[in-house]
């Protein structure tokens, strides 16, 4: 019995003449997170691909595992498939289904007929295997309204296909579809999922960190780098930035207002971060915050840290509570990473009494007490580069 | 590279490597096996049992094999409490022990024995009396460290565990005595110790081996059940490497502890003598501590003046590096202010750390005073 996986594609069904490039796209992603796993065959028809093993022993499971987590997916199964005739999809249905239909108690029998020249009509195709699988399995009844498994018949161009399960999908776009981004990552909770929401939209992510050594360590560039990696299973492939930030740092510590320590660092950052962007062709950045989550993410901060952006700031979680932000963590699995007790660049000289609504006027007289200019240049300079890639 | 951490660990000695080498290719049989590459190894490991055996008064049938000295601290309070806790249900401690006592003694509170914990007094010092106040006829075991592994004070073992057991000679006395063993004497009669444990890596052997000494007639119920190796103490086919190492390590260092003391004795003079000319530099350690660790405050978060240090490539502790960076509990017991706490410093050397190291050391500490900002 031959068995593949169908994925159902998710609102880039509603394009228009480009939907092609945005199937491309889908594609490409699905062969990289299974190239590891085997070789398989990957067509596309009627908004639906379809993933063929070409190899026996591959493991199905991981296959949905791993592309369930592929942005632009709406909903995905494994299926059992059978030759367009009747009797071909009782007797596979029959034995595909044996275990689950064995445990349950409700069932129904679902069919799409997209070759119109299949002889037999949805509803014949429901009552008749209907019919032969309440006979087989006396523990069923018929429940059409919520039933504990739904059999589906699915008459294609080339095959059948029978399935009983129908798994969501990670939905939102292709990841490369949208472009590109660059996301500032620091090590929190946050900006992994903020990196994560964008993805889901079709933006390919690359990521900026700032390191401040000796006031940071080795183990907290580490933790950002593991979570890149963890990323990669959403993203793809990141392109991770690192930026020598100390200098900088001991140079507001040394010649800004206290009170505004954090906001002028945070505009340094937006500026190397552009600058960067724009070597990469990243159209836009990435953080995040929310509102009003600490003093440097009231309105009045954003406004200033965004005073000095050239390109748009893309902020995905800004209307979301700390625990809504916590539970797309704990899914994506960079919550436990996230929460290693290693100091970040953000909690350098964090200043007692920050202002928590910064006049942009005042900031930048603070900030324009001091050249920065020299510093940011040696920093965009002396930025290092890694790539990570989808590595499993 | 200077590296000032040796409580944390310390470099394995070329005879500890020579003999990991030697397990690994050559004598690699299993210990129980019964031919001859079996023996082999047996008689490996039961010499080094005797060299440790015979580095602490002990017999050779007292030692006990275990994976390191938190293995060992189990099985010593966690084995006690299961041979005797039935009848007697109370543990006394010192409230300086290392978290492998301090966090099992926890454990064992919650299955529902009591823990009496014993702070230093206003001075920072421990004293014998209190812990024999705190004694009573339900109390099973007392554990005391020998060496505090952050600040080096020398805690009153010895005077304590003879008054306890002169009083109450069924109290079974346990000693942590990895930062002190090879380093000071560690004797069983001299500790009036029922049980000893001892770590190999602390050593200049290899991480992954430790012992503990229990007086013969003393029981324990084993941790870990299996295959009866180590008398039925301890399961599990012995680290025959790890143990040998540990054995060579012993062989090496045991005839020299007390010229290595003084040796070390004059680079912590040397060491205080130099930090007194670093403005904003407090002390933490007591005088007549253990001089292999010397604990400081230089007013700069330790973590950043760690990691000041990593960058040129000299290692220091801040606090004890199992705890990675948690601020230690250990040192306000010993009357550190929270501020000194904060910015606390462990150096911890061996006895061929030299003068030149302890220098630069010194000038890296006012270097970087100078530079970090708070």
């Amino acid at each position: 019995m031959k068995e593949i996986v169908l994925v159902k594609y998710g609102e880039m069904v509603l394009k228009g003449l480009n939907k092609k490039s945005f199937e491309d796209m889908l594609t490409k992603n699905i062969k990289r997170r299974l190239k590891s796993l085997g070789q398989f065959r990957i067509t596309s028809a009627q908004s639906t691909t379809y993933i063929t093993p070409l190899d026996d022993d591959i493991d199905l499971e991981e296959v949905v595992d791993r592309v369930g987590k592929i942005f632009g997916i709406a909903a995905l199964c494994r299926a059992c498939v059978c030759e367009k005739d009747f009797w071909d999809i009782t007797a596979k249905s029959l034995e595909y289904l044996d275990e689950v239909l064995s445990n349950a108690k409700t069932f129904k029998v679902n069919a799409k007929r997209s070759d119109k020249a299949f002889p037999m009509k949805s509803p014949e195709i429901c009552t008749e295997l209907g019919g032969i699988l309440l006979e087989k399995f006396p523990n069923l009844t018929v429940d059409v309204k919520n039933p504990e498994v739904t059999v589906t018949v699915e008459i294609r161009d080339t095959n059948a296909y029978v399935h009983a399960e129908n798994i969501k999908g990670a939905g939102g776009l292709p990841v490369g579809s949208s472009g590109k981004a660059m996301l500032l990552l620091s090590g929190g909770i946050d900006s992994p999922v903020a990196g994560y929401m964008m993805a889901k939209r079709g933006v390919h992510i690359a990521a900026i960190h700032y390191v401040s050594p000796p006031y940071t360590s080795d183990r907290a560039q580490m933790k950002v780098e593991q979570l890149c990696e963890k990323l990669t299973d959403y993203c793809g492939g990141i392109a991770f930035y690192c930026v020598p930030f100390t200098e900088l740092q001991e140079a507001i510590k040394d010649n800004c207002p206290e009170e505004f320590f954090t906001i002028i660092m945070r505009r340094l950052m937006m500026e190397i971060a552009q600058r960067i962007a724009a070597k990469d062709n990243c159209l836009a950045l990435v953080t995040g915050e929310s509102v009003g989550q600490v003093a440097s993410q009231t309105m009045a901060a954003i406004a200033c840290t965004d005073a000095v952006c050239r390109i748009p700031v893309f902020r995905p979680l800004v209307g979301m509570d700390k625990t809504e932000i916590i539970d797309i963590a704990r899914k994506i699995d960079t919550f436990e990473t996230s929460t290693l007790p290693y100091e970040d660049c953000c909690t350098v000289f964090t200043p007692r009494h920050p202002k928590v609504r910064p006049v942009l006027a005042d900031v930048e007289k603070a900030q324009n007490a001091f050249d920065f200019e020299p510093l940011i240049q040696k920093a965009v300079e002396n930025t290092e580069m890694k790539t990570f890639t989808y590595s499993k | 590279m200077i590296y000032l951490d040796n409580a944390a660990t310390t470099k394995p000695c070329p005879e500890a490597v020579r003999a990991v080498v030697d397990a690994v290719t050559e004598n690699f049989g299993n210990p129980s096996s019964l031919h001859r590459a079996g023996l082999n190894a047996q008689l490996a490991v039961d010499r080094a049992r005797k060299i440790i055996a015979a580095s602490i008064g002990a017999d050779s049938g007292e030692i006990y094999f275990t994976s390191g000295a938190t293995e060992s601290n189990n099985l010593a309070l966690r084995g006690a409490m299961g041979a005797y806790g039935r009848r007697k249900n109370r543990i006394i401690i010192s409230s300086v022990e290392h978290a492998a006592v301090d966090e099992t003694v926890s454990a064992l509170e919650k299955q529902g024995f009591e823990a009496v914990r014993i702070s230093p007094r206003a001075d920072g010092l421990l004293y014998a009396e209190d812990f024999l106040n705190a004694c009573n006829e339900k109390t099973c075991i007392i554990s005391m460290m020998l060496v505090n592994n952050e600040t080096g004070h020398i805690l009153p073992v010895g005077e304590t565990f003879k008054a306890v057991k002169k009083r109450f000679p069924e109290i079974i006395t346990h000693c942590d005595c990895v930062q002190g063993y090879m380093k000071i004497p560690v004797n069983v009669r001299a500790l009036n110790a029922d049980m000893i444990s001892l770590s190999g890596h602390k050593v200049h052997a290899v991480k992954g081996a430790g012992a503990l000494y229990i007086k013969k007639g003393v029981r324990v119920t084993p941790i870990v059940t299996g295959g009866h190796q180590e008398k039925g103490i301890r399961s599990g086919t012995e680290s025959v490497p790890l143990i040998t190492a540990f054995g060579a390590a012993v062989e090496k260092y045991n005839p020299t502890v007390s010229g290595r003391y003084e040796k070390v004795s004059t680079l912590k003079r040397h060491l205080l003598e130099r930090l007194s000319e670093v403005d904003g530099v407090t002390v933490n350690s007591p005088e007549n501590g253990s001089p292999y660790v010397v604990n400081i405050s230089a007013g700069r978060r330790s973590e950043i003046m760690l990691h000041f240090m990593e960058q040129k490539e000299i290692y220091i502790s801040s606090g004890s590096a199992c705890s990675k960076g948690q601020q230690s509990g250990v040192l306000r017991q010993f009357g550190v202010k929270p501020k000194n706490a904060d910015s606390a410093l462990r150096i911890s050397m061996t006895s061929e750390t030299t003068a030149e190291e302890l220098d630069i050391f010194v000038e890296t500490l006012r270097e970087g005073i100078g530079k970090i900002r708070n």
